[in-house]
């Protein structure tokens, strides 16, 4: 069991003010990234999060994605994407290559999330990985009462098309951490409306109230 | 299948007196091929547009393809065509000539005023023919490196091609890794596949089976292998194109006919088409530059020189890429820009790699694409903040 008295602190907020509708979970990681590091971020999208790191932290920004119109996007837009995926193509980059290597919003989507981990930390010195918390009240009511695979604005897949095979819990990937032996430098969990979780409280409610969860993970020495 | 006297009178002009900026390299100065032999007297011949800042920092070098020559962005003086990269290259383009100083050199070997096996060997007065020596695609690399000495830039902003170019920009990246601030190979390999040694095998004999090619020697014979040169341009084009394109613009149409005429007169327009590439291709090239060509692209293997592994090669780039492939490119398919790909990423070096959605084959690099052009300027723009141009 993980309480709250273990439960690292944390990041300093930054203001959004700059750059209009940005992603609350995105600010949240850019609190976590120093100045001109070297960050990956696999699962880019539409290089929102790269662009945001590039211009708040003047950080070297590369960038995966697996769908090619995301990486011409990205690409043409000016940053250094290319396509691929978690799963495969992490294997090709050298042992530190970056500072940090972000996950965000896909870890559910990989077909090994164990061995994507792994990867990470191996080719980056930290890792940042933001997912959605399968162990929120409104999943757990959906499936308990409704007998059915939930369904959130979140999570707006039907079990057959959903690109999301390996969901997990915080505790769940708590416990992924603790089995990898990976040090857990920060965490925050979002509720439904955006705002943090209580820092000090207790994980379970973390694992209740949290709808999303971001994790900043340091390899142990 | 032959061409007007007029126009090869003009095509052999092209050769040792072009309508390009020359320049004639002393003997003092050789090319060191592969080959383990010095070519001297090398002549370069090559075309710019735009201006050099006063930093020589906006430099960009474009390495043109197999049959391509240094009129990247002008009227060609033979053909009278729009230059073959004016969609990449001109004011407002992505390699924008307001902005940058463009250079593109004719390769050694070629036969469009740099030194090739049609120019005239100053040792005997006569065509080098086969007596030229094997050429590699690291020789006409360092050739466009003595030009680039020549006018006085260390550095270049950017060099890009595709194809045999792309060959040309991989191989600029891994010889001169501090010359190269950003690079730009498209549709390209770092090694020149089985399939596509063969393709050129065939060409080849192609010439070679025309009794006009007199073992190179054709030009003090008076005659030339338009035949043979046709003919391997007829089999080259099918590999530019997609089974899916020809379907497309082609398919089983009849040229001018209402019925197969049963003869083997050109009854489809395809054939009628290949016959047309052909027939025009004779008029602007040399049939031993063919060779020379073909040949530095299949001896082409990156990683060969630097013990069988791609990474290596770029261990010490310092340049930021772009590599660009195309869904119907069977030529240098999207798998050998993924093997560049993964080494760059080996090696640590910034990369941007676009597959393109089209159906028009290895030939598209050379189309006007939106996505092309989108992401090109893309990776330029963001490229040129970061060596601070303008």
């Amino acid at each position: 069991m993980v309480d709250a008295a273990t439960k690292p602190g944390n990041g300093h907020s930054l203001s959004p003010s700059a750059h209009g509708a940005v992603r609350v979970d995105h600010l949240l990681i850019a609190g976590m990234v120093e100045k001109n590091a070297r960050v990956l971020d696999v699962g880019c999208g539409d290089g929102a999060l790269l662009r945001l790191l590039a211009d708040l932290r003047n950080v070297d920004a590369r960038g995966i994605e697996i769908s090619q119109r995301g990486v011409n996007d990205c690409v043409a837009k000016g940053l250094s994407v290319i396509q691929g995926d978690a799963d495969s193509d992490l294997l090709d980059y050298p042992d530190d290559a970056f500072d940090y290597v972000i996950l965000s919003q896909t870890i559910q989507a990989t077909h090994h999330p164990r061995k994507v981990l792994e990867n990470m930390l191996r080719i980056g010195t930290r890792a940042i990985v933001s997912f959605p918390n399968f162990g929120h009240w409104r999943i757990r009511t959906q499936l308990a009462f409704c007998g059915r695979m939930p369904v959130t604005q979140n999570l707006s897949y039907f079990w057959y098309d959903t690109p999301n095979i390996h969901f997990c819990t915080i505790r769940d990937f708590v416990e992924l951490t603790r089995e990898l032996d990976v040090k857990i430098n920060r965490a925050m969990a979002m509720n439904q409306f955006g705002t943090q979780v209580r820092v000090n409280a207790p994980w379970w409610v973390w694992n209740l109230f949290g709808e999303q969860a971001v994790f900043l993970l340091e390899r142990r020495r | 299948m032959s061409a007007t006297v007029d126009s090869q009178r003009a095509r052999l002009r092209e050769v040792d007196a072009p309508q390009s900026l020359v320049v004639r390299f002393p003997e003092t100065s050789p090319l060191k091929l592969d080959a383990g032999v010095d070519l001297t007297n090398l002549s370069v011949a090559y075309q710019t547009y735009g201006a050099l800042n006063s930093q020589k920092s906006n430099a960009v070098l474009i390495c043109h393809a197999l049959t391509g020559d240094q009129h990247v962005a002008n009227i060609h003086p033979l053909t009278g065509k729009p230059g073959w990269w004016s969609t990449m290259v001109g004011p407002g383009k992505p390699f924008d000539t307001e902005r940058f100083f463009v250079i593109c050199a004719n390769v050694v070997g070629g036969c469009m005023g740099t030194t090739g096996p049609a120019s005239t060997n100053p040792m005997t007065g006569k065509p080098y023919g086969l007596e030229l020596p094997i050429v590699t695609i690291r020789d006409m690399v360092r050739a466009q490196a003595k030009l680039i000495d020549h006018l006085g830039i260390d550095q270049l902003f950017c060099v890009a091609g595709g194809s045999m170019g792309g060959m040309q920009v991989l191989q600029w990246a891994a010889s001169y890794p501090e010359r190269v601030f950003s690079a730009v190979p498209i549709a390209t390999g770092a090694r020149h596949s089985s399939q596509n040694i063969a393709f050129h095998e065939v060409g080849r004999q192609a010439i070679m089976a025309d009794p006009d090619w007199r073992d190179g020697r054709y030009f003090d014979e008076g005659v030339r292998p338009f035949k043979g040169l046709a003919v391997a341009r007829m089999a080259a084009h099918i590999t530019y194109l997609s089974d899916e394109a020809l379907q497309q613009k082609f398919g089983r149409k009849l040229q001018n006919r209402a019925a197969p005429t049963f003869s083997f007169d050109a009854d489809f327009q395809i054939e009628s088409y290949l016959r047309h590439q052909g027939s025009a291709f004779v008029e602007r090239f040399d049939a031993n530059s063919y060779l020379y060509m073909t040949r530095a692209m299949d001896y082409f293997d990156l990683a060969g020189d630097y013990g069988g592994k791609l990474r290596a090669a770029f261990l010490k780039t310092k340049s930021r890429f772009c590599v660009v492939s195309f869904t119907s490119d069977w030529l240098f398919p999207t798998s050998d820009s993924r093997a560049i790909v993964h080494a760059l990423n080996a090696s640590g070096a910034s990369v941007s790699f676009v597959e393109i959605e089209t159906e028009k084959g290895h030939d598209a690099f050379l189309l006007d694409l939106p996505e092309l052009i989108a992401t090109t300027t893309g990776f330029i723009d963001s490229a040129a903040r970061a060596r601070g141009i303008a």
